[in-house]
């Protein structure tokens, strides 16, 4: 797969984007998840109002090979509802925090879609076909007269406008008491596990769950949460978690039904000159990603993202600085809560490059052979069909040039927290509030 | 149906850099000459010690973290990580501002400030505005003026005040309590749009103003034994900070200041409560938040304290001060 930055032979532009163009955004309509499915042909977001949509890639044309098929929608169904704790007299919100897909088994398929409580389990299976001459109804559904069927018919399936069915098939539920941040199928396809807060559990997609908690008995001594948590890609028994405080324990099932202590942990020492009262929030890590090859993680903290080899602890091997800029305003960020965002991670399909999101609409590839890194901007006005998207600048220094713009300028309105790669080619997906940017690269 | 979503309010505007504005000025507002009289002497040194800008960012920056804490607007519950890294960096400026003494100074200054001011908590009036409760009346509480967030002098003042005689108690106490009811949160914490839901009719002060103007906490522990109201939501705040290990003496409480306190809750809120979105009703400072640490007796949460009642009690409180 190709790099990133810019060269000659790569670039990135704009293929599509979905959703409402007016400056008046539905909190509703905020994604908060997108999600490729392993093949790519899936893509899937989820948003605010609990609503779950899924793309298609459609297609491509015969006639013109160069052009990539587009992402139309396939399907659209309202996943979770808000609820209310009658208990607590608290809302629980219907936003979809994150959607995971299960490995195709058949010619339907599956999702795993959470919000804070609850997660289930959804079936989108296609039909194009029904069924005509029964015997016992007519076209219409009207029950036929018993004593007018004189005769016996098999009914045949003829074919009908495709419809696309999403049903759910599972509820996990009652199982969380504190915010769901996680959830990730294991490579067994029997199992995923889900974490809040405080609590990993372990579920069967069938039946059971066992599970482990961090939980301290005094919750006077609580100074760290998990933030998020990952199967491993390939071995069903491991799985790691990341926590508030920077760190990430990976965890081994054979040890243990209970994984309460971990088999590795992962920690970088922290840096004594670069230490303020924002220390410890900015390293809080609010996504972790295994390589696809299972050999190494990748951790998103507030400014940074990490690349940790899996087979050593005491430091990552990789270090990319995403908004650097930002470390000066930590004061005013955290008095404006964006110190909090939780923006995610992604790798592409071979593992060379990494992507994340930032403010004002920005969002930032690295690539790991090369160590270029380029900025692009998701925004309507570069939003041509097939433009090139023109790498961004943030100028740090007191000379601001001519297409840079300032930290101050930047919008921290406009953050792009969720982010996917296709699995096997260069198209990715960003998701600007409400609206969901497909790029792909040109093909010379 | 879709709920409102702005049900997860920030008193603080996202996109809200750090407001320059809100600076305290602590000189400014200061009526009294620094010079002159020997026991105000030694306490402007100590305030002069105190006085650098990193203190001043430090205790900006832990009183907007209080305020985080506090907020209990959302219906939703609350984040839980983010209010660990809150708590944990209050945990931080405490334990630092302890090593350099500035956490006894403060903390005596607050009960300095107490004892001088005789004024129940505004903070009261913040939770009010916070928790937008609309219980019955409670009781007496009385407006209590703030020390200046981040405002060294402000310590020193208080304890001029003391010094000073009840007149002048009372003219310090007129330069802060045409705000009282108002202001020393907003200054303090930057809580504008709060508070202009709940400054209607008020006063006709300035909001700049308020926000310079010097601003007093109660945060001795004393007062807090007085409140005989609300018992469940007492000592909710020593689960707040079990780790917490600074504990400073409170001084003796003045038998007046008692009575003028008798209602106020102590309770400000338990960690869990916050954590886990419970509303209650912080009654107490943000100081008295962290004072409390010592107890760690679980307490059932409660969350029907009363907010509009300490508005009430303010009125009535500034009736007392400006009208006598």
């Amino acid at each position: 797969m190709a790099g990133v930055a810019g060269g000659n032979d790569f670039q990135w532009c704009f293929s599509q984007v979905k959703g409402a163009i007016d400056e008046d955004v539905a909190e509703a309509d905020i994604i908060s998840t997108v999600e490729f499915n392993h093949s790519g042909e899936l893509l899937a977001t989820g948003d605010k109002g609990g609503r779950v949509v899924i793309f298609q890639h459609e297609q491509e044309c015969k006639n013109r090979p160069n052009l990539r098929g587009e992402y139309n929608v396939y399907s659209t169904f309202q996943s979770h509802e808000p609820e209310f704790d009658y208990l607590k007299s608290l809302e629980i919100e219907e936003k979809i925090n994150k959607i995971r897909w299960l490995p195709q088994q058949n010619s339907a398929h599956f999702l795993l879609s959470t919000n804070d409580k609850t997660i289930k389990l959804w079936k989108i299976g296609e039909r194009d076909k029904r069924a005509e001459g029964y015997n016992l109804k007519d076209e219409d559904g009207r029950l036929r007269d018993p004593f007018r069927i004189t005769s016996l018919r098999v009914p045949v399936l003829m074919p009908m406008d495709l419809m696309v069915e999403a049903s759910p098939r599972r509820v996990f539920a009652n199982a969380h008491t504190y915010h769901i941040n996680s959830i990730s199928v294991n490579s067994d396809h029997q199992t995923y596990l889900s974490a809040d807060d405080l609590r990993i559990n372990l579920w069967h997609l069938e039946i059971t769950d066992r599970s482990f908690n961090i939980k301290p008995a005094n919750m006077e001594e609580l100074t760290e949460v998990i933030t998020a948590a990952e199967c491993h890609p390939n071995q069903c028994n491991v799985f790691v978690y990341s926590s508030s405080k920077g760190t990430i324990r990976l965890c081994d099932m054979r040890t243990a039904a209970l994984c309460d202590s971990h088999t590795k942990f992962f920690e970088e020492p922290e840096d004594p000159s670069s230490r303020s009262f924002f220390s410890e929030i900015i390293s809080s890590i609010s996504d972790v990603k295994f390589s696809h090859s299972g050999r190494y993680m990748m951790t998103r903290d507030y400014l940074s993202v990490k690349v940790w080899d899996l087979n050593m602890e005491n430091r990552p091997v990789e270090t990319y600085q995403v908004h650097e800029y930002l470390r000066s305003k930590l004061c005013s960020l955290y008095e404006n809560d964006c110190i909090f965002d939780k923006f995610e991670c992604c790798w592409n399909g071979s593992d060379s490059a990494i992507m994340t999101g930032s403010y004002n609409n920005f969002f930032r590839m690295f690539d790991r052979n090369t160590r270029k890194d380029i900025t692009l901007e998701a925004s309507r006005e570069s939003s041509k069909p097939r433009a090139t998207l023109k790498p961004r600048k943030v100028s740090t220094g007191g000379k601001r040039k001519k297409d840079e713009i300032s930290v101050d300028s930047l919008d921290f309105n406009k953050k792009i927290l969720h982010t996917a790669w296709h699995p096997k080619e260069n198209v990715i997906a960003v998701a600007a509030t409400n609206n969901l940017y497909i790029f792909q690269d040109k093909i010379n | 149906m879709r709920y409102s979503y702005q049900r997860r309010t920030c008193a603080i505007p996202r996109a809200k850099m750090f407001p320059k504005g809100t600076k305290r000025k602590f000189s400014d507002s200061r009526e009294e000459p620094v010079a002159g009289g020997e026991d105000v002497n030694q306490s402007s040194l100590a305030a002069v010690r105190m006085l650098s800008s990193y203190s001043l960012q430090r205790q900006s920056l832990l009183d907007m973290s209080l305020i985080k804490l506090q907020l209990c607007h959302m219906l939703v519950e609350p984040n839980l990580c983010r209010s660990v890294l809150i708590a944990n960096t209050v945990r931080q400026i405490q334990e630092e501002m302890t090593q350099d003494g500035t956490w006894q100074i403060m903390t005596q200054a607050l009960s300095a400030a107490n004892a001088a001011a005789q004024c129940s908590a505004d903070r009261l009036v913040a939770t009010e505005v916070l928790c937008r409760q609309t219980e019955a009346a409670q009781g007496e509480q009385v407006p209590k003026p703030f020390p200046v967030v981040g405002s060294e002098g402000c310590p020193a003042k208080e304890v001029l005040e003391e010094e000073a005689a009840a007149a002048e108690v009372g003219m310090t106490m007129s330069t802060v309590s045409p705000q009282a009811p108002t202001s020393y949160l907003p200054g303090t914490f930057g809580m504008d749009p709060c508070w202009e839901e709940e400054e209607t009719g008020e006063d006709d002060d300035d909001e700049e103003e308020e926000e310079d103007s010097e601003e007093c906490g109660s945060g001795s522990e004393g007062e807090e034994r007085e409140r005989d109201s609300l018992v469940e939501d007492t000592r909710t705040a020593e689960q707040v900070f079990g780790t917490f290990e600074i504990k400073n003496p409170a001084p003796s409480p003045d038998p007046a200041l008692e009575e003028l306190f008798s209602d106020v809750d102590a309770s400000y809120y338990d960690l869990d409560t916050v954590l886990t979105g419970m509303q209650s009703v912080p009654k107490m400072g943000p100081y008295d938040l962290l004072e409390s640490l010592s107890s760690h007796g679980p307490s059932p949460l409660s969350s029907s304290t009363s907010c509009r009642s300490d508005l009430n009690e303010l009125d009535h409180i500034m009736e007392i001060i400006v009208g006598s």
